[in-house]
């Protein structure tokens, strides 16, 4: 009996927790949820949706650009970042500090770094523009691409190496068969961790392009922006923003259901 | 000498990365010293830039208010969020299975969410509610709050599956009353997972800026990264910013790489 009560008195330690959750991360969800269904006139309707839909205001246009640039910094970040996280694994591993320095610039300010880019680009007439936002998002997420591949990559089992090398396979066809396969996981949380951010961050797009090219990110910001206060079609876009965060999550629990399956084999 | 080629090679490209990584910081640093923000020596070795941060320019003063209000958001929203981490991740750990999932899934979404979207919902959500949460501190308190917890908790969580659940018990059966065994097992058991949140809490606070930006509201409060934003956005970067900049970086890189080290050897001399 006296069990019972203790049980029941540490999980009470839980429950301010569950109400904060509730009132500050779900309510204001739901908020945005309603919003996107209400007009300027306060009355239920589809029209933000419509409106952001039919691209009247340009909205799909932008998350059009988004996707493509975020797909092409996620496919440059993958491509420097794997072979770094490859070598880091296989020549470093040992070595704290050398991987560290890698993940390090993820700690320091966003905006002091891009602003310095900035600088450096400014000062080498560098004309602002695409390429330039580019560089900036690649330097940018490239620490939260290596940090996921490293951890996987470490942590393969060597073993698998050596039966692929005994079983007659070459560099190539162990990295390409064994290596490769093994690091899915990792691989899926590195595109999520560098496609999420990039197609909503606000602010690198700005800086690096002064003004010129419109993220998604930017786009939220500016229809919750005092002065054009359009809050119903910015609550679509959080809500379309945030269909890819609950999709991109989803895949990447997918991907690591199927590794423990593999494993408990 | 195939292998040394290729090792020779591996390094040749991380050396290559990092060095591209670690370019802009150490230029910045570099060129903070030469009073200019055009990336040349024309005015030889200089300490102008950081004298700039003590002369009384509106911009200096700016700075310091920015730090103030930067500080006294992190240290209070890091040590709100390891309090309620800490009680909150011991109830999780004793809640049935399906609530336990629930709340977990609940505690990602802070996480997992974009960054925008977290910010625009808490500031629809407080505009909702503009009567009971004032618009400056306490709002970005709470934001902070929302936001870190998370991290406090899944740093704590594994810590608190690798306890012996006979500890407790031990405690009980030698006359501790509940409440004084979490104080006095429990907590002190998983005292290196609330210290590693209560860091990541603090450092997420200090970094933030998204988040800050959409809930400061208009009383004038701004943190570093908004005020960085405000004022280097728009002008070019002044030499006073290289300073700033520079003293970010060294503190900032030297503070991680102290507490990583100091981590790690703690580790390695756990293990021997």
């Amino acid at each position: 009996m006296t069990k019972l009560k203790f049980r029941f008195s540490r999980k009470a330690f839980a429950y301010p927790y569950m109400i904060f959750l509730l009132l500050f991360v779900v309510v204001p969800l739901v908020i945005v949820l309603i919003n996107a269904f209400l007009g300027d006139d306060g009355k239920l309707t589809f029209a933000n949706f419509a409106e952001f839909f039919s691209d009247k205001g340009g909205g799909l246009t932008v998350l059009g650009n988004s996707l493509i640039i975020g797909f092409v910094t996620t496919l440059i970040c993958l491509v420097i970042g794997y072979p770094c996280a490859y070598f880091l694994a296989k020549y470093h591993a040992s070595n704290k500090v050398l991987v560290l320095l890698f993940i390090l610039p993820m700690w320091v300010n966003f905006l002091i770094r891009t602003l310095s880019t900035k600088a450096i680009f400014m000062a080498l007439d560098v004309k602002l523009g695409m390429g330039t936002v580019m560089f900036g998002m690649v330097y940018n997420y490239l620490p939260y691409m290596i940090l996921p591949l490293h951890t996987t990559l470490v942590s393969i089992d060597h073993s698998y190496i050596e039966a692929a090398e005994d079983l007659g396979a070459d560099r190539f066809t162990v990295l390409w068969k064994t290596v490769l396969p093994l690091s899915v996981p990792g691989i899926v949380s590195g595109i999520t961790m560098t496609f999420i951010p990039a197609i909503s961050t606000f602010a690198i797009s700005e800086i690096l392009s002064s003004s010129k090219i419109f993220l998604f990110g930017d786009a939220i910001n500016m229809h919750f922006s005092k002065t054009t206060n359009s809050f119903g079609v910015g609550s679509v876009m959080s809500l379309v923003m945030l269909f890819m965060v609950i999709i991109a999550n989803v895949l990447v629990s997918l991907t690591e259901k199927k590794e423990e399956v593999k494993s408990s084999l | 000498m195939k292998n040394k080629l290729r090792r020779i090679f591996a390094d040749g490209y991380l050396g290559l990365v990092l060095a591209l990584m670690y370019l802009p910081i150490f230029l910045i640093i570099v060129f903070s010293f030469s009073g200019t923000s055009n990336f040349s020596f024309k005015n030889g070795f200089t300490l102008d830039s950081y004298a700039s941060l003590f002369s009384d320019s509106n911009q200096a003063e700016s700075l310091l208010s920015a730090l103030k209000y930067t500080l006294i958001l992190a240290v209070s929203a890091s040590v709100i969020s390891t309090v309620i981490g800490t009680f909150a991740t011991i109830g999780i750990y004793y809640l049935g299975r399906k609530i336990k999932k629930i709340t977990l899934t609940v505690n990602q979404l802070p996480m997992i969410n974009s960054e925008v979207v977290m910010a625009v919902s808490l500031m629809v959500f407080f505009g909702a509610f503009s009567f009971i949460f004032p618009q400056g501190m306490t709002r970005l308190i709470i934001s902070h709050v929302a936001f870190c917890t998370p991290y406090v908790v899944l740093s704590i969580l594994p810590r608190l599956q690798k306890m012996d659940p006979n500890m407790y018990e031990a405690a009980l059966d030698l006359g501790s009353s509940p409440l004084s065994a979490i104080f006095k097992v429990v907590i002190p058991f998983l005292t290196p997972g609330i210290v590693s949140g209560f860091a990541m809490a603090f450092t997420l606070s200090l970094d933030d800026f998204i988040i800050t930006q959409f809930n400061k509201g208009d009383t004038g409060i701004e943190t570093l990264s908004t005020y960085i934003y405000e004022d280097a956005r728009v002008k070019s970067l002044e030499p006073f910013w290289f300073a700033v900049f520079s003293i970010f970086f060294v503190v900032m890189l030297t503070f991680l790489l102290l507490i990583n080290i100091k981590k790690n050897g703690k580790k390695e001399t756990v293990k021997q």
